[in-house]
């Protein structure tokens, strides 16, 4: 059976596919081909209400849960991985720390733009040297008390939507001192712009050429000291919790991949004719065309299942990252398996799935390697590993 | 100022519909969707109360099964309210008896200043309901319009023609039928979706209307579709070997045509 969404859920599905259809398949291509963030599509996704869905409406926000934002992504992300994460970040990572654990005054001010999307957040948290190995943080912040202020030192790796031309905020991590010998890291609220902040220039990525990457630096840059987001010495927990739901969302995005994937060779293998006949005659393409359906099924069920799960307030950590492990995992295997059907036309840059494989290896990386999501359902079954 | 909007619900274009042999006549026990000829519709009213600085917008619709999921896509837009007119004796309803029973729901909401429609269907594609309904509601008919203003109690419109467009005016009331693609429909925000689910709908039979089943459906139809043929396949091409005198043959040949 499959998971009935609400009315309004599948009317908001018919939306976002309307809207990804008319405003950026067309345009998808060019963005990548030309590393083009669109910013007007953005705001336009604003408009109808994306980048807030979760969050209560006396924010801006949809007052709904991550059941329906993982609708819009999913549907987002059959036509353009770019635009997909774009969303998901503005949401998980950008405005959800701020909602999360944001006192009111800090809600009041950042979040009605975030959900509005006229401006974007980012999430600062890997550094060069600390990805999977967050708690290896090296950016320093300490606190002057007489001006009131933190001042930051260091440096942030592969931050989306960090340097758009309507990025308000970058929450990062950084040391803040210690405590029983280990480093306390927290979390601070840099606004764009601040002196000291620098946006260094956009990576050269392997694919999400229309999203924005880069890296950040940070020379006694100078924060309010209520910029500190949540408690002292918690953000170590607070990004956790928060990984928790974007991985639900992230593998909401492969879901989309495969669906693609499925729904492009389903007609190509019946048009492209090989040998006089359709290569889908061919039980080798046709069989592939099968798994993807198997994929798409799979990745459907433990996304929404894990949705549901964390909207209905009860544990999901577990079914996050199985959802998150699998889905990704699917989404690079459609895409090389879509590629392979689509023969020379799936190497050559222009064709869908060209851009949908080159796209999605990082699927397996960003909000936890596939080995992270491994150790945490590791973790999940009791086992002792380190 | 108010204005109302007839809307068509139909089976969604994006999946294959199917006749009834029977009755050929299309499929629609299928959920259905707004049809995309009258979000012109609805865009342009919503724009006009805006214009007008304020005013509902109604929207009038029949529909077989009590079908609302069309008209709560409308809502999204920013539509106020609607009219539901659902009711089995409905079914085979030709364009008159459709008129017949779209006029009967517009006089019943008070103070309707324009009257908005399609210029047809996508589905069924007569493109005759605009004029019936104007003439049984006894009002000026204004068809294919490109662009509407209102001021002072008229109507002001641009009437689309094939070499421009001609410039109407009438009184208010009136019924106005809208060109596709004349305007561009807003996609409904996650708040106007949230917002639809509580507008009211207003779900009526022909009994409701004081209309006699013998008057519409199988019963009261005038029109009878005696088959439904295939489209005959497009004839293939003419091809010229270019041996020097291509160009003369292409001019030759649209000369033919009277396009040149
Ligand atoms: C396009 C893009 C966008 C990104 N956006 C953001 C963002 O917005 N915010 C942000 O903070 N980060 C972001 N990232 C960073 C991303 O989350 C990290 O790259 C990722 O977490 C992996 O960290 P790393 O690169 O340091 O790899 P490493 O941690 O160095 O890992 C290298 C390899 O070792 C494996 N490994 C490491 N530890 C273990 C272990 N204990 N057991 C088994 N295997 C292990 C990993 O799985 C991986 O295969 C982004 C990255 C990219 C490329």
């Amino acid at each position: 059976m499959e998971f009935e969404l609400t009315d309004e859920q599948e009317a908001l599905r018919k939306v976002v596919r309307d809207f990804a259809q008319a405003e950026i398949a067309p345009y998808a291509e060019a963005w990548d081909r030309d590393h083009i963030f669109p910013v007007d599509t953005v705001r336009k996704m604003g408009e109808l209400g994306l980048f807030g869905l979760p969050f209560p409406e006396e924010y801006g926000g949809g007052g709904a849960g991550l059941t329906t934002l993982c609708v819009a992504i999913e549907e987002l992300a059959r036509v353009d991985q770019s635009m997909a994460i774009t969303v998901e970040a503005g949401v998980g990572l950008g405005a959800n720390p701020i909602y999360t654990f944001g006192r009111e005054d800090q809600r009041q001010r950042w979040l009605p733009d975030l959900c509005a999307g006229r401006a974007l957040g980012a999430f600062g948290l890997t550094e060069p040297d600390a990805g999977s190995d967050a708690g290896a943080t090296r950016t320093r912040a300490e606190l002057d008390t007489s001006a009131g202020e933190w001042i930051i030192n260091g440096e942030k790796a592969f931050i989306t939507n960090s340097g758009t031309p309507i990025t308000s905020i970058v929450t990062i991590t950084a040391v803040t001192g210690t405590s029983g010998g280990r480093p306390e890291i927290s979390a601070i609220v840099v606004p764009a712009g601040t002196p000291g902040f620098e946006v260094q220039p956009p990576y050269r990525k392997m694919g999400w050429h229309a999203s924005d990457t880069h890296g950040l630096t940070f020379t006694d840059c100078r924060v309010p000291a209520d910029h500190l987001l949540g408690e002292q010495g918690r953000g170590f927990a607070q990004f956790l919790a928060i990984l928790d739901e974007g991985r639900i969302a992230i593998a909401a995005l492969a879901l989309g991949v495969i669906e693609c994937c499925l729904a492009e060779c389903q007609r190509y293998a019946k048009e492209r004719i090989a040998f006089g006949r359709a290569i889908g005659t061919n039980q080798a393409v046709a069989f592939k065309v099968a798994d993807l359906a198997v994929m798409a099924a799979c990745a459907r069920s433990l996304v929404y299942q894990a949705a549901r799960l964390r909207d209905a307030g009860r544990p999901f950590k577990k079914e996050a990252a199985m959802a998150k492990l699998y889905a990704t995992e699917a989404a690079v295997t459609a895409t090389r398996e879509a590629t392979q059907i689509f023969g020379g036309y799936g190497f050559i840059d222009e064709t869908l799935v060209a851009r949908q494989y080159r796209d999605s290896k990082i699927l397996e990386i960003g909000e936890g390697t596939s080995e992270i999501q491994r150790l945490v359902i590791s973790r999940e079954l009791g086992l002792p590993v380190t | 100022m108010n204005i109302v909007v007839c809307v068509k619900q139909i089976p969604d274009p994006a999946e294959p519909g199917s006749l009834d042999p029977g009755t050929k006549t299309l499929k629609r026990a299928t959920k259905l969707i707004l049809d995309e000829s009258d979000s012109y519709g609805v865009e342009m009213a919503l724009q006009l109360a805006d214009a007008a600085g304020g005013g509902e917008v109604t929207l009038v619709s029949m529909a077989p099964n009590n079908e609302v999921s069309g008209l709560r896509t409308a809502l999204a837009m920013g539509a106020a309210k609607a009219i539901l007119i659902s009711d089995p004796a409905l079914a085979g309803s030709d364009a008159l008896g459709t008129a017949k029973v779209l006029a009967a729901a517009i006089k019943r909401v008070e103070g309707a200043d324009l009257i908005l429609t399609a210029t047809e269907s996508s589905d069924g594609y007569t493109g005759t309901v605009p004029e019936q309904l104007a003439e049984l509601l006894d009002l000026p008919s204004v068809t294919f319009a490109k662009h509407i203003e209102v001021s002072d109690g008229v109507v002001k419109v641009q009437r689309q023609t094939e070499a421009g467009y001609d410039d109407v005016e009438c009184p208010l009331p009136a019924v106005v039928s809208v060109t596709a693609g004349v305007v561009e429909p807003r996609y409904p925000s996650f708040k106007g979706i949230m917002a639809a689910k509580s507008k009211p709908v207003d779900q009526l039979t022909i009994a409701d209307l004081g209309i006699d089943p013998s008057q519409v459906g199988w019963a009261g139809a005038g029109q009878e579709i005696v088959s439904v043929e295939q489209a005959p396949a497009r004839e293939s091409g003419e091809i010229f070997e270019d041996d020097g005198t291509g160009a003369e043959k292409i001019v030759a040949f649209l000369e033919n045509l009277k396009v040149i």
